[in-house]
């Protein structure tokens, strides 16, 4: 399996593209930092940037990557080897080259600007926001033969994680103003990794405070380790459910 | 030794293949013959476990393939179309496979990789290459590893004179040895010194799977395209 998420990475650095994207977010981070004064500040203009950009490059780039290598995947299904191996071997491949991608784009200038908490925890959302959305994207393009349609679903899958669930939720919370729904709001944040992502980096900086009653109960659990690690863990889950599903779909596909 | 039994399969509403059973012995230089659309193609991706089959079972040396994925370090399969990363060389697809498969440090079978001239290629990206050449590269991959099944899909398909007679003199060479050679083609004059056997399908269902002698007594015919071109003229007559 290593030798194949060797060969994986090799391809994928070879395109420049993850190249790109590393100098992209260097130059973006490093801008922020240095136009505020006050690196907290930065931190929150890099933060929301960020949870548009990094889902987008993953889920565009995995899904594009995937269905350029079909070749490549046909080859060694002939092979004696596991589609297990396969599969998941892509997957660490991708997840490998553009988890490295951020972290250096945006890991060195966080590291060498804001060590603090806030900052550390927003890499590691930006870390775990890449993998999350590689495995959506195996998931969408392992059910779609169609490379065009995948591409589509793809996009509308990010549309939906960064935009249409905040839209969906704020229509609910007017339709439902008159109820207490804060904690069912912890819930339902749950649903969508980048709302996760966000909340935990939040709390961690003192604007939190400006979120109001929401704010106070969000920080009530989120703000606590247990929440935090539970947070953490949903993150995680997030990873592993469409990563085992996609595999589960890849083994039984016909080539 | 491969045993399919029974195997069906269905694509949607076409029903690729419909209760096909064959058993291949080692030895033996099997022709898979038969118009397009047969099957043929589906059948040998099932044999690989490209694709799984609806119902029935196919055995490999004995033991179910369903599951099973080592049985394939003894095939040596060359595609129709041979698909490989673009932005990788020659070199490093052949170095690749190596990698991945010889596990057991099997002695390789390099002959082809020379007699094709694929060493003076080494540095060439598959994406620069030519249809014919990628074919080669296909046909070097498939008996590398020495394998004891051989299932070549349209072997010469794309290959110039000089080297279908290469690949030709190989296939030879490797039945001698005992090896198990499944060979698709439409190009039937080319199999007539290389085939003991002929299994024709017709619409996914076997239509008869004759030795080559029995075959031209049959017919009557002494070429093997003759013989099949009666055959496949009666089953048009009797539609």
């Amino acid at each position: 399996m290593k030798k194949i998420i060797k060969y994986v990475i090799i391809d994928i650095l070879r395109s420049r593209i993850i190249l790109a994207y590393t100098f992209f977010l260097l130059l973006l981070s490093f801008t922020i930092f240095n136009l505020e004064d006050n690196s907290a500040k930065g931190l929150l203009s890099l933060l929301n940037i960020i949870l548009i950009i990094v889902p987008l490059m993953s889920i565009l780039f995995s899904a594009i990557y995937v269905y350029n290598s079909a070749e490549f995947l046909e080859l060694l299904v002939s092979q004696p080897l596991k589609r297990n191996t396969i599969w998941l071997s892509i997957f660490a491949g991708l997840a490998c080259s553009l988890a490295l991608a951020f972290f250096i784009g945006v890991g060195i200038p966080v590291l060498l600007y804001e060590f603090t908490p806030t900052g550390l925890t927003m890499l590691g959302v930006g870390l775990l926001l890449s993998v999350i959305f590689v495995a959506i994207a195996l998931l969408a393009t392992v059910k779609t033969r169609d490379k065009a349609k995948g591409i589509g679903v793809a996009i509308l899958l990010w549309l939906y994680f960064s935009l249409l669930f905040d839209g969906l939720v704020l229509f609910i919370l007017f339709q439902f103003a008159d109820y207490p729904l804060e904690k069912a709001m912890i819930g339902i944040s749950a649903f969508n990794p980048i709302d996760l992502g966000r909340i935990l980096v939040l709390l961690k900086m003192e604007v939190s405070a400006l979120m109001g009653y929401t704010g106070a109960v969000f920080k009530d659990f989120f703000g606590t380790a247990a929440g935090f690690i539970i947070a953490v863990m949903v993150l995680i889950l997030w990873i592993i459910l469409p990563a085992w599903l996609s595999t589960r779909k890849f083994n039984r596909k016909d080539l | 030794m491969i045993i399919a039994n029974n195997i069906n399969k269905q694509f949607g509403k076409l029903r690729a293949l419909d209760n096909v059973s064959i058993t291949c012995n080692k030895g033996e230089c099997i022709a898979l013959i038969g118009p397009n659309g047969s099957g043929k193609t589906t059948f040998i991706k099932c044999i690989l476990g490209m694709v799984v089959c609806d119902s029935g079972f196919i055995t490999f040396n004995g033991k179910n393939i369903l599951h099973n994925w080592q049985y394939r370090a003894d095939i040596g399969y060359m595609p129709q179309i041979g698909r490989y990363p673009d932005n990788m060389t020659i070199g490093q697809v052949l170095d690749m496979m190596k990698d991945i498969r010889n596990k057991n440090g099997v002695q390789l079978d390099e002959e082809l990789v020379k007699q094709f001239g694929l060493d003076q290629l080494l540095n060439k990206r598959m994406r620069t290459l030519s249809g014919g050449t990628r074919q080669k590269v296909s046909a070097s991959l498939a008996f590398l590893f020495n394998p004891g099944v051989l299932i070549l899909d349209e072997p010469t398909a794309g290959l110039d004179p000089v080297a279908a007679e290469i690949l030709k003199e190989k296939i030879i060479a490797e039945k001698a040895k005992g090896k198990l050679i499944l060979i698709t083609s439409h190009v039937l004059s080319e199999l007539d010194e290389l085939v003991t056997q002929v299994i024709y399908m017709q619409d996914g269902k076997l239509c008869f799977h004759k030795n080559i002698n029995d075959l031209r007594a049959d017919t009557g015919e002494e070429k093997l395209s003759r013989a099949i071109a009666s055959v496949m003229l009666k089953k048009q007559g009797t539609k």
